[in-house]
């Protein structure tokens, strides 16, 4: 006997991908999906951004395989942090991200990141309920991490070039890299950032404060 | 990529069904799969392998259809395969484009009694 299904494989984490969202939407809180390598500095990003985003509540989700060692750093800088330890699976999916949340006032809060399991291939693939995705790239990791893995920056909305301080310790050319992400993503926007520094943060944190009025549905 | 939880819940999803239709023995899954996922047959095959045995699935073949990526010029019409990683449009040079197959990730079917 044959059974004929076209069913999706991802349909499940879809559907609650789904409900995630009309949850943020009616919270009213944006929802931004954060997705790179290990050591892109993302969890520094979101502690060095903390000072100039202080008038907003924001909340973060962090996805580990293990420890709770990010969700600590982040709470130290003052924001509202879930960890979510994936022990061993290397994305997050939209069931951990709706019971993460619910440790989250989220009826009080203006923005929510979702900090991805580090790894720029998996967490592409599973819709989280994000109303936009930012890659960060730090600069270490090399030229060819776009070319490489284009998928993600493809879909992301907002590129972050992290790590710019090093530059001139690197053999990295930051207008090839710039033009590579703009060949797989035109309409990408670009931040380029130091968390050492504070370069670019000033640019990044306007823009956060821009997507926190309407749910960020501009990306 | 994670071949494994792909293959969790395919599992799922044939077990669900087969119980439906008082399905025993599954012999063959169908499954198709865009190109832009980067999934592996191999480590698809390995996961099926693994995860299928002990249930109404062992033994069963898994029949992985690969569909390219192809991406549809919105101001030409033009439908291509990208070349490298800009898709591009080969024939008008627009970046107005969208992706029409490549994406695909779901059970076409599969045979049981």
């Amino acid at each position: 006997m044959k059974v004929i299904m076209e069913k999706d494989l991802l349909r499940a984490n879809t559907d609650q991908a789904e409900q995630n969202r009309e949850l943020f939407n009616k919270n009213n809180v944006s929802v931004i999906n954060m997705i790179s390598s290990p050591g892109s500095g993302k969890t520094t990003l979101l502690e060095k951004s903390a000072d100039s985003l202080r008038d907003y509540n924001i909340g973060v989700v962090v996805g580990d395989l293990y420890t709770a060692r990010d969700a600590e750093r982040i709470e130290k800088a003052g924001l509202h942090a879930v960890q979510v330890n994936t022990e061993g699976m290397c994305h997050l999916n939209s069931s951990m991200v709706a019971r993460a949340v619910k440790e989250l006032p989220l009826e009080q809060l203006d923005l929510l990141f979702i900090e991805n399991v580090g790894n720029l291939v998996c967490p592409v693939n599973f819709d989280l309920g994000e109303h936009t995705r930012v890659a960060v790239l730090s600069i270490t990791e090399g030229i060819d991490k776009p070319s490489k893995y284009p998928g993600i920056f493809r879909d992301a909305g907002t590129t972050v070039i992290n790590k710019i301080d090093l530059l001139p310790h690197l053999d990295f050319d930051l207008d090839t890299c710039i033009n590579e992400i703009k060949q797989i993503n035109t309409g990408t926007n670009i931040f380029v950032t130091s968390t050492t520094t504070k370069e670019g943060l000033d640019e990044w944190c306007s823009w956060l404060k821009s997507i926190t009025k309407g749910n960020g549905q501009e990306a | 990529m994670h071949e494994l939880s792909l293959i969790q819940n395919l599992m799922e999803i044939v077990n669900e069904s087969a119980a439906e239709n008082d399905i025993t023995q599954v012999h063959k899954v169908k499954l198709v799969i865009g190109e832009s996922h980067g999934a592996l047959p191999d480590a698809l095959d390995f996961a099926f392998q693994i995860l299928t045995e002990n249930t109404i699935c062992a033994g069963a073949v898994l029949e992985v259809e690969k569909k390219p990526v192809i991406i549809k010029c919105k101001d030409c019409n033009a439908e291509f395969k990208p070349e490298g990683i800009s898709y591009r449009c080969t024939a008008c040079s627009s970046m107005n484009v969208k992706q029409i197959s490549g994406r695909e990730l779901y059970i076409d079917y599969y045979e049981g009694d």
